[in-house]
């Protein structure tokens, strides 16, 4: 898809042979980043995600001590130039568990909601476009679910399964899923209805195709953006188990599991608390930005 | 363009009821979209379907292909009755009978390139072809509906939607079908361009040999392409017959109603019909079995009991 | 010599969007007489819609802007006007009627409270007067058992019925000025063709001038006085109804005329179906000259590079005004000689 380059001849029509010139609209992706572009939080919440990814990523490079280091002589040990962050505890580096700490955090977010589009989509796909008895059984299912908040079931389930982040990671990823399974149903229900999948049906396509070619790619963008949104409400779930001790074990850090122990030393190490709590915030924020961002930058509304 | 004999499409009592149920769960009564339509189209020949809303014209073209298949009746096709094929077989079928929507904006798929849009009929009915031998074809199709080629990539917001509606025209006689429903094709575009697309159809089918049902609203356009036309009241067909018997003499109060009330872009004629129109209120049509009352010239007469 | 009711001068209207400004009007100027009915005519992205709305300020600003002119009604520019000026003459002098009455009738208010909603706003009238005006109202527009139907809901009316309701808002308070865009496009023909009978007969009773906005000559063949051809955002072509049909004098409305399918020699006689090339401009970047040049076969090089005024044609009838360098029936009349 080339970049809105101005096809030639769009005045040369004199007697023109048949072939009108092309509205000069730019291709899809133009459009999308320029859109995206032009709303700032969204840029702003782009980039705080991708450093923080990096973060996660680089951890053992860029953290300056071993984050489950104690050390006893920085037991709550004031913000200094060797710990810029303070101490915890038992004298570890704030600094490096908030770094090592996001991959808790976003390894949890990421893989959680992974989980839940890897279930929530295919059977909303099927729920949507088969409809009779099987949408009836899934919508059902899925209506009990969503009864039940979403964090009280991850806790239940984290609970159930044993404390330890793969566990929290399966139960916030279980618990996410009938929202996905409720979105897909209801966006492939709407694409569905539209005429070019009628049009589908009319050149023969077989029901599976016409879910795969026509259905899904026109789905996508609404999952998308529910899925970055998700994330942040993941990240949040990830650090209530962790700080109810049902995910991240110690001694690995996580921001949740931090704020745990933080609550105790409010008095005399108030930084124990407030860079997990920070971090927290700014990943939840980042990821919310985005989204938002994303959701309107895929709505194409601005043409027919 | 000659029009053979034998029809390639022959419909017979097509009925489409949708059952409504009273919300107390009581009797349940029908709504009769179609009832009891029978018509043939012989090779070659354009036959018109005019009606106002509520017709169920629209419910006849989607019932002919299948799309939205009828209550009863029987609809031949190339001397196969679509209704008793299998979903598998009717599939293959749609090679031979295509469609071409109202909407262009709406009938293609956002997220696919025209090209490939296209490309879809091949795909689906000729697995012996391969990639470059289908990017062929369909570069031949797009110039021949009058799209430069080069656009194959470009997706459908990327283009007008006299434009859409080629693509559209394009995907339909890709597998050189033999009929094709249009139902409302040019009601979506801007005058200038509709006889841009009329011509075209025009021109695929005196170069094929196409068969059309066309579907529209448009009385002026319909007289102009179509060989016959079959006025359709409340799911009945109330006057059958050549086009031009039928503008000349129309015979069934109804036609003549829906005739009276065309604009004509003449100002003084315009006017006088304007001040002539008889706005006094109308009975209900006849809507009886169809009678031949001249040489293939087919109208409604009151029906036994129902008005 | 009175003073038009609608004097539109150089009227220019833009839109912002993600891919650059759209323009779409650009210098129109025209003038309505008191009790003179227009039809405007237009494709999409003539501009035929959306100079009227800016005019009544109902489009959104932004991303739309009015980049120039003036629209003086009775004298007073209304684009002048604020917001709370303008809104006591909508609805009032200038009563409107949309396309869809499905859309733009409120689905949750009884009929009979939007008749009223203006006749309280504009007239002041108390409860019961009002609504026995809205009853007089749906009487006028021939809706049967109007008593019985004024507490009835939009959904329970039909189309047809729905658009009457919607021109009896228009009228309710009596306006100078009735502006109709594609009042008609969404209804069945025989639908159309009553409404169409009624405003000409509202317009005898009540005798206000009309602007009739639509695609289809064959409506505005028969009730306009004026006729108004646009196209890309300017007016190409405007004159008397009969002189415009008969005497084309732009290319465009020549197009637009010979695109409808002559049907004098029946099936056996009739020919390909004359179409115009191409398609509109791409109004974000409007071409320099006649913005139908690049469709014209008739174009000259003047009009590629320069637009031409709206100036009295030729040897035409008085009030035929055309925008065009070339003159068209002289090189008609050199093409049927060949």
């Amino acid at each position: 898809m080339s970049t809105g380059t101005p096809i030639a001849e769009t005045t040369g029509l004199a007697a023109p042979a048949g072939a009108p010139a092309l509205i000069q609209e730019p291709g899809t992706l133009t459009a999308f980043w320029r859109r995206l572009r032009a709303r700032k939080s969204a840029v702003a919440g782009l980039i705080i995600v991708g450093l923080l990814i990096l973060m996660a990523l680089f951890a053992p490079w860029i953290a300056p001590y071993d984050p489950t280091a104690t050390d006893w002589g920085n037991v709550r040990g004031a913000p200094s130039l060797a710990h810029p962050f303070g101490g915890d505890e038992v004298g570890r580096d704030v600094l490096s568990r908030i770094i090592f700490g996001a991959r808790a955090s976003l390894g949890a977010g990421l893989v959680s909601v992974a989980l839940a589009v890897s279930l929530g989509l295919p059977l909303g796909l099927l729920a949507g476009y088969a409809g009779g008895w099987i949408d009836g059984a899934i919508s059902r299912l899925t209506d009990a679910l969503l009864a039940i908040p979403f964090l009280i079931l991850a806790i239940a389930l984290a609970a159930f399964l044993g404390p330890s982040l793969v566990n929290a990671m399966i139960a916030i990823g279980l618990s996410a899923t009938s929202t996905f399974i409720r979105l897909t149903r209801a966006q492939v229900r709407a694409v569905a209805a539209e005429e070019f999948v009628e049009a589908a049906r009319a050149m023969g396509n077989p029901p599976w195709r016409i879910a795969r070619v026509h259905i899904l790619p026109n789905i996508v963008p609404a999952i998308l953006v529910q899925a970055t949104l998700t994330i942040a409400a993941a990240i949040i779930a990830e650090a209530s188990l962790s700080f109810l001790g049902l995910g991240q074990q110690p001694p690995e850090p996580s921001w949740g599991a931090m704020l745990n122990t933080a609550k105790n030393f409010m008095d005399e190490a108030p930084w124990m608390a407030i860079w997990p709590g920070l971090s927290i915030f700014l990943a939840v924020l980042a990821f919310n930005l985005f989204g938002d961002g994303l959701r309107d930058a895929l709505d194409p509304r601005q043409r027919t | 363009m000659s029009v053979q004999d034998h029809p390639i499409v022959s419909v017979r009592d097509l009925s489409k009821h949708y059952p409504l149920r009273s919300w107390w769960g009581g009797k349940a009564s029908v709504f009769r979209a179609v009832e009891g339509v029978s018509f043939d189209i012989r090779p070659g020949e354009t036959l018109g379907l005019v009606g106002e809303s509520g017709s169920g014209k629209s419910t006849i073209g989607r019932a002919v292909t299948m799309l939205n298949p009828p209550t009863s009746g029987t609809i031949a096709f190339e001397g196969t009755d679509l209704a008793k094929l299998s979903a598998g077989a009717m599939r293959k079928m749609r090679a031979r009978i295509q469609t071409v929507f109202q909407d262009p904006y709406a009938a293609l798929n956002p997220r696919m390139s025209a090209g490939d849009y296209v490309a879809e009929a091949f795909k689906l009915h000729r697995r012996d072809m391969r990639g470059p031998e289908r990017r062929e074809a369909v570069a031949a199709l797009f110039q021949r509906v009058g799209l430069d080629p080069r656009f194959m990539g470009r997706y459908p917001h990327q283009f007008s939607g006299g434009q859409r509606q080629r693509i559209c025209i394009a995907r339909a006689i890709a597998l050189k079908p033999s009929f094709i429903v249009a139902d409302e094709p040019i009601a979506a575009l801007d005058v200038s361009i509709q006889a841009q697309v009329v011509n075209l159809l025009q021109d695929l089918q005196d170069e094929m040999g196409l068969s059309y049902l066309f579907i529209s609203h448009d009385l002026r356009m319909v007289r102009y392409l179509c060989h016959r036309v079959a006025v359709l009241w409340r799911g009945r067909i109330v006057e059958l017959a050549e086009a031009d018997a039928l503008y000349a003499d129309p015979r069934h109060p109804y036609t003549r109603r829906l005739l009276a009330a065309v604009p004509v872009p003449h100002p003084a004629e315009e006017r006088a019909r304007l001040a002539a129109r008889d706005l006094s209120g109308h009975d209900q049509p006849p809507d009886g079995p169809l009678t031949e009352v001249a040489p293939g010239h087919w109208v409604a007469l009151p029906g036994a009991g129902a008005g | 010599m009175k003073k038009p009711l609608l004097d539109i001068r150089d009227l220019a209207v833009a839109f912002d969007t993600d891919g650059g400004a759209v323009h779409a009007v650009n210098g129109v100027s025209y003038t309505l007489n008191e009790g003179e009915t227009l039809g405007i005519v237009g494709e999409s992205g003539s501009g035929k819609s959306v100079h009227v709305l800016a005019m009544l300020g109902l489009i959104p600003r932004p991303p739309g802007r009015i980049t120039g002119g003036q629209v003086l009604f009775e004298g007073r520019d209304l684009l002048a006007l604020k917001e709370r000026e303008l809104r006591k003459i909508r609805g009032g002098a200038i009563g409107f009627v949309f396309q869809d009455p499905m859309s733009s009738l409120n689905p949750g208010m009884t009929v009979a409270a939007q008749i009223i909603e203006p006749l309280r706003i504009h007239l002041g009238l108390d409860a019961r007067a009002a609504r026995a005006r809205a009853k007089e109202l749906l009487d006028l527009v021939r809706i049967p058992n109007a008593g019985g139907r004024l507490d009835q809901y939009p959904h329970e009316f039909s189309g047809g019925q729905r658009q009457r309701v919607m021109i009896a808002i228009g009228l309710s308070c009596r306006p100078k000025l009735l502006i109709a865009d594609e009042a008609t496009t969404a209804l069945d023909v025989t639908v159309q063709a009553e409404i169409v009978s009624l405003v000409q007969d509202l317009k005898r009773e009540l005798g206000m001038a009309i602007i009739w906005i639509t695609h289809d000559l064959g409506v505005v063949a028969g009730i306009s006085d004026t006729v108004q051809v646009m196209y890309a955002g300017r007016i190409l072509e405007r004159g008397p109804v009969d002189d415009i049909f008969s005497d084309p004098r732009n290319a465009y409305t020549l197009g637009l005329l010979r695109s409808l399918p002559d049907l004098s020699g029946g099936r056996a006689g009739r020919r390909r179906l004359h179409q115009i090339e191409g398609a509109p401009p791409d109004m974000r970047h409007p071409p320099p000259g006649d913005p139908f040049a690049p469709r014209n076969a008739f174009a000259t090089p003047r009009c590629r590079a320069e637009m031409p005024p709206l100036a009295q044609a030729p040897g035409a009838a008085p009030g035929h005004l055309v925008a065009a360098w070339y003159d068209l029936p002289k090189l008609l009349a050199a093409e049927a000689a060949r």
